[in-house]
């Protein structure tokens, strides 16, 4: 009996490495100090109902804020982890298995776990303010969709600890994560994970794109729109078409390895390179639509801080749209080395001319730019420190387009080079650069500028430290995935350098939270309302903004409307207040994620009753909403007058 | 708190360091896809350099442009420069930045479809061209020369001045098969054959990888390349014939199973054993498997499975 | 925060008042959008995989064409019945509108009933999911759309509760327009894998 129990813990735990030891300890200790600190300062009732179950859009974009920055943490500990294995030749620090695990593990949560969420946090704390809406179109399912992907974070984060990890690739190319290739637990969490978090993309993608097409204040025309609102609405177009596909590929997948079908197997008929075609059908409209709301936050950024209206709207609004087109005829460039010839030079041209467009919108931030008056704030150092790295990381991905060039670049550290460039030069610093932007908007007060500098240049010094080195060790045949090297092929000095790179975006990063924490600590709550001399509606409204937003919804006659009012000095409005409707706190999207969290991890170590459990939860979940009428209320206007009054509304 | 010579010497030592690795990085001949040492690596190694050329007469002055903006029309009192809030659509601009990459990428795209078409077939059109048949196992090179009657695992030997087709298959997970300095590489697929043409213009050893991560051993999945002229070329497949035992289906089921092994060679393979192992992964779903119709002909064949 | 609600405010003097049922509805298209999209791609799978019987036995052996036209008669006869319902709710009469459902809903089960049958002959003839990837694909394009059927059923005997409780409402209207609108595209997805699976498949 002991036996078993003995056998069965020492499968069901991951076992025998420091590593992993340090992560149980740190995972335990963190628990206690939660639970000692929410039962200390009895916070477990204001954690339950301001937070767990609000369905207010600024909160749940706090969530998703914290929940990437954590998951940030996490991928790029993996990161530093494989660039010291990397430091030198025939390093002995991480084996080629768990070489493989933290590779993988780093893909799939920086992209997935890590861009996304971020992205998501914007998405809601900014688009219902700047379409002057008091929230989102559906407050519960984007309730939902946050504790979907929380829970499907949590579940692949849990692999690390109980079980193993997925090692097959962020993609998890088929055969490879098939069971012949990959047993156990591993590759059930990278589906399981991803699965159940796809659900909440999906279903913010919906969301959003209803939201900004119903529920724009009166006079927001389309065409008056603000640039992040559209390319969340491009962002969205392109959620709704790819993410059915992942789940389908994931979701065949799964009944590949749990029912023993063949859709991907070597026997039976399978077509692993169905696989490849598929996931890449999602995952190249991925990339876009993570890029894409960046490019917006740049596009409201150099506005804003040049202080003159955005070059080319029309031009900018069709070279998104089109993007969000074009970003579905192109996977096959990840396979040129697979594909037919004739295939190839097809899907070479398609991609290159994705390159117009998003030349046209640098040349357009650029003259957005010119004849303006530039203010180096932080969020537009951001922006600046883009321009030049995407523009760079765009000619090498339009080299990487050159089909026959690319059977000598594919898989190559010049490939790595390439994409960490776009994502971390484009995805990555629009993000900053938007959380720096509307930070004093959501929480009410700014961020300490100079240790924000000090971590600007840290992340830019080491991000070109880290990544132009491996263009080079791409031209000199290094390999994606190796977990190691010898010395014989000249590689050490260039990965060394890198190396160094990445420690220096890892002190970055350490910057940014101290900057987070002392801010926190010595608040300065000085002009939060308008820092920046905004242009859109979100500046038109306090800081932090009340529950309902705006305590009467704006009439928007221009683009840029703020601006206008500002210099036509229309900004006071008539106090002339009516009862607000809105929707009412709700702890099914948490119990349901809570569920979804049983289900997947259930079906993840193939124990199907635990997964029937799961599931009969979330139905059960689904039908009690369903039957429930008692969903919203109104505020009340004495109500409304008081709020209005204590934070100086409406001015 | 280090004085300021410290930190002084600190910062000489780490950017001398620097500047020696940098200097030893850049000796070119490591830069082997940029140093080919075959007509298709060319080819490839030409289209790489005339695109970056072609990017970077766009790049660079648009970079510059850029960084003039920037500095021009920062916010600093007395600036003179003209200041134009309103000033935000252009049509003649406009016209100029999206014909900029239509033009670029016209350019690109013809060069691309013109170089894909030369690496579709042989090299060398007046070379009578060798076969070499690849397979990829967990984690090693199968590689069967069909016509010489010999097989060689995890390195290759190929005459000098002579095409050489690669027909690749995998009878484990997708893997990538890639020799920089000859050229651009080509997916091992099971269940498909997949063609490459390579060819070697200078004697010497190469490096060869594979390159689509497979698991655990992938990273031990390189191996060497060696060209020799023509004649030692065949003093070589006399010497292999007369040295080695003869490779045979249980050597063969013997060598798929997951493992890391050395270099080995044999005097003879199994007829149509890399037939048999396209088909047994689904090979006769593909039209593109010419061979597909003649090995079911020839089924009789005892391969074993 | 509070939670008082200002008893019955007429919505139209709400200045920033949105149609709500109609943003809903509006939503519910977008959702059908990316279901069919989930349905293209196992389309396209079973494309892809559909002479891929690997040794296993082919569609013509396996399709039994009295079965899948009798599922196909019922399915068609339940949107009709779906949409008569529908038809009873722009008259206002909640009793022909929980009538038509629970017709429906009868036919939905009678539906399931035949493919679940369907299913369990076919494994017992020993062709199961993972024969080929022929048979995969079968099961999962098939089987997904009968797990929808059975989400849909069950969503309908909510509806049915709600309307027989509160009536005709804007809410249950609503409710009752969506599910209807949905189980018309489950009929609309059926009619394409009544072509591309069975009729193609014996033929």
């Amino acid at each position: 009996m002991i036996e078993s129990i003995k056998n069965f813990s020492s499968d069901f735990f991951v076992t025998g490495d420091p590593l992993i030891y340090g992560a149980d300890v740190s995972i335990v200790l963190v628990m206690v100090a939660i639970i000692f600190v929410l039962t200390y300062f009895k916070k477990w009732k204001w954690l339950w109902s301001e937070w767990l179950t609000t369905v207010d859009h600024k909160k749940i974009g706090i969530m998703y804020l914290i929940a990437s920055l954590l998951m940030l943490f996490r991928g790029g500990v993996d990161a530093i982890l494989m660039r010291t294995q990397l430091a030198f030749p025939n390093m002995d620090f991480l084996p080629s298995d768990k070489y493989n695990e933290i590779f993988t593990t780093h893909g799939t949560i920086m992209i997935l776990f890590m861009a996304m969420p971020l992205m998501f946090a914007l998405f809601n704390m900014v688009v219902p303010l700047q379409i002057g809406a008091r929230d989102v179109a559906y407050p519960f399912l984007n309730a939902v969709s946050f504790w979907t992907f929380f829970f499907g974070a949590m579940l692949f984060n849990l692999s690390f600890v109980i079980g193993g990890s997925p090692d097959a690739g962020w993609l998890s190319y088929a055969p490879l994560s098939e069971t012949q290739f990959s047993e156990g637990p591993g590759q059930n969490y990278y589906i399981w994970g991803i699965q159940i978090s796809g659900i909440g993309s999906l279903a913010s993608g919906i969301n959003f794109l209803v939201t900004i097409l119903k529920m724009r204040a009166p006079g927001m025309k389309l065409m008056k729109m603000p640039m992040f609102s559209w390319s969340v609405l491009s962002s969205c177009i392109i959620i709704i078409f790819a993410f059915p596909i992942l789940t389908v590929t994931l979701g065949l997948l799964f009944i590949d390895r749990y029912f023993g079908a063949n859709f991907f197997t070597l026997a039976g008929g399978g077509n692993p390179m169905y696989y490849v075609n598929l996931i890449w059908m999602w995952g190249h409209p991925e990339v876009y639509l993570v890029v894409l709301p960046a490019f917006g936050v740049f596009s409201e950024v150099v506005a804003t801080f040049s202080k003159k209206k955005i070059f080319g709207y029309k031009s900018m609004v069709f070279a998104l749209l089109s993007i969000s087109l074009l970003s579905f005829f192109t996977w096959v460039h990840h396979f040129f080395t697979m594909a037919d010839y004739k295939v190839d030079a097809f899907f070479a041209i398609t991609t290159m001319a994705i390159a117009i467009p998003t030349g046209v919108k640098v040349f357009n931030w650029m003259f957005t730019m010119f004849r303006g008056r530039i203010q180096m704030k932080p969020p537009m150092l951001w922006t600046i420190a883009f321009i030049p790295t995407f523009l760079v990381g765009g000619a090498t991905g339009v080299m990487l387009a050159v089909a026959p060039a690319d059977f000598q670049y594919h898989n190559s550290y010049f490939l790595i080079a390439h994409f960490h460039q776009v994502l971390i030069g484009g995805v990555v610093f629009g993000f900053f650069s938007g959380i720096y932007y509307w930070w004093p908007k959501i929480f009410g007060f700014s961020l300490n500028e100079k240790l924000g500098l000090w971590a600007f240049w840290l992340w830019n010094i080491g991000f070109y430290v880290t990544f132009m080195p491996q263009y080079a060790l791409g031209f000199m045949g290094m390999p994606r995935r190796v977990s190691t090297y010898g010395w014989d092929m000249g590689w050490a000095p260039l990965n060394f350098i890198s190396t160094i790179g990445a420690f220096l975006m890892g002190a970055g990063f350490i910057f940014q939270v101290w900057q987070i924490v002392y801010s926190i600590k010595h608040r300065n709550k000085e002009g939060a309302a308008d820092p920046w001399d905004g242009r859109t509606l979100e500046w038109s409204i306090p800081s932090p903004p009340p529950e309902y937003n705006f305590a009467i919804i704006p009439k928007v006659s221009e683009q840029d409307d703020w601006w206008y009012k500002k210099q036509k000095g229309l900004t006071k409005v008539k106090e002339d207040y009516k009862p607000i409707h809105m929707p009412k706190n709700s702890g099914i999207p948490f119990i349901m994620g809570g569920f979804w969290f049983i289900t997947g991890f259930g079906l993840t170590f193939e124990w199907t009753w635990m997964g029937i459990i799961g599931l009969i939860g979330v139905a059960t979940s689904i039908v009690v909403r369903h039957l429930d009428n008692d969903t919203d209320y109104y505020i009340p206007v004495d109500e409304i007058e008081r709020t209005e009054a204590r934070i100086g509304g409406t001015r | 708190m280090p004085s300021r010579k410290t930190v002084k010497r600190f910062l000489m030592l780490i950017l001398s360091t620097f500047a020696v690795f940098l200097l030893s990085a850049c000796s070119s001949e490591q830069f082997i896809v940029l140093n080919p040492k075959g007509p298709v690596g060319e080819v490839q190694a030409n289209l790489i350099f005339v695109s970056f050329l072609v990017l970077m007469i766009v790049i660079i002055p648009v970079l510059l442009l850029f960084f003039f903006i920037v500095y021009r029309y920062r916010d600093k009192p007395g600036n003179k420069s003209p200041y134009k809030p309103e000033w935000d659509d252009n049509v003649k601009l406009e016209v100029v930045w999206w014909g900029i990459p239509i033009i670029l990428i016209a350019i690109l795209s013809i060069l691309t479809v013109r170089d894909t078409l030369v690496l579709q077939g042989p090299p060398s059109e007046d070379v009578e061209p060798i076969t070499i048949q690849v397979t990829s196992l967990d984690w090693k090179w199968l590689f069967q020369y069909p016509e010489e009657d010999i097989a060689t695992v995890n390195y290759l030997k190929i005459p000098v001045d002579t095409p050489v087709q690669f027909e690749l298959t995998s009878d484990a997970p997708i893997n990538s098969f890639w020799i920089p300095q000859l050229g651009g590489q080509r997916y091992s697929l099971p269940g498909k054959s997949s063609t490459l043409w390579l060819e070697a213009e200078e004697a010497g050893t190469y490096y060869g990888t594979a390159n689509n991560f497979s698991g655990d051993g992938f990273t031990e999945m390189n191996f060497d390349v060696s060209t020799v002229p023509d004649a030692d070329f065949d003093k070589w497949v006399e010497e292999v014939k007369a040295t080695n035992q003869p490779f045979t289906m249980e050597d063969y089921q013997e060598l798929v199973k997951p493992s890391i092994v050395g270099v080995s060679a044999y005097s003879s393979i199994p007829p149509n054993l890399f037939e048999f192992i396209v088909d047994k992964n689904g090979g006769k779903y593909y039209k593109s498997n010419n061979h597909t119709e003649q090995f079911d002909n020839s089924r009789q064949l005892e391969l074993g499975n | 925060m509070s939670q008082s609600t200002a008893g019955k405010i007429d919505h139209h003097n709400e200045e920033e008042h949105h149609d709500t049922s109609s943003i809903k509805i509006f939503g519910f298209w977008i959702f059908l959008i990316s279901d069919l999209i989930l349905f293209s791609v196992l389309f396209a799978t079973y494309v892809v995989l559909r002479t891929r019987y690997s040794g296993g036995p082919t569609g013509a052996e396996l399709f039994e064409v009295p079965i899948f036209v009798a599922e196909t008669f019922i399915l068609l006869t339940s949107s009709f019945t779906s949409g008569l319902a529908t038809l009873g709710l722009q008259q206002g009469k909640v009793k022909t509108v929980i009538n038509w459902l629970i017709v429906t809903v009868v036919l939905g089960i009678a539906f399931v009933g035949l493919e679940v049958t369907e299913f369990i002959t076919l494994v017992e003839e020993g062709a199961t999911i993972s024969t080929s990837a022929f048979l995969s694909a079968f099961y999962v394009l098939v089987g997904t759309h009968g797990l929808h059927v059975s989400a849909g059923i069950i969503w309908m005997i909510s509806t049915i509760f709600q309307l027989s409780r509160y009536g005709i409402t804007e809410e249950t209207n609503r409710k009752t327009q969506v599910v209807s609108l949905y189980w018309h595209f489950l009929d609309v997805v059926w009619i394409f894998i009544f072509t591309v699976v069975y009729l193609l498949g014996v033929m």
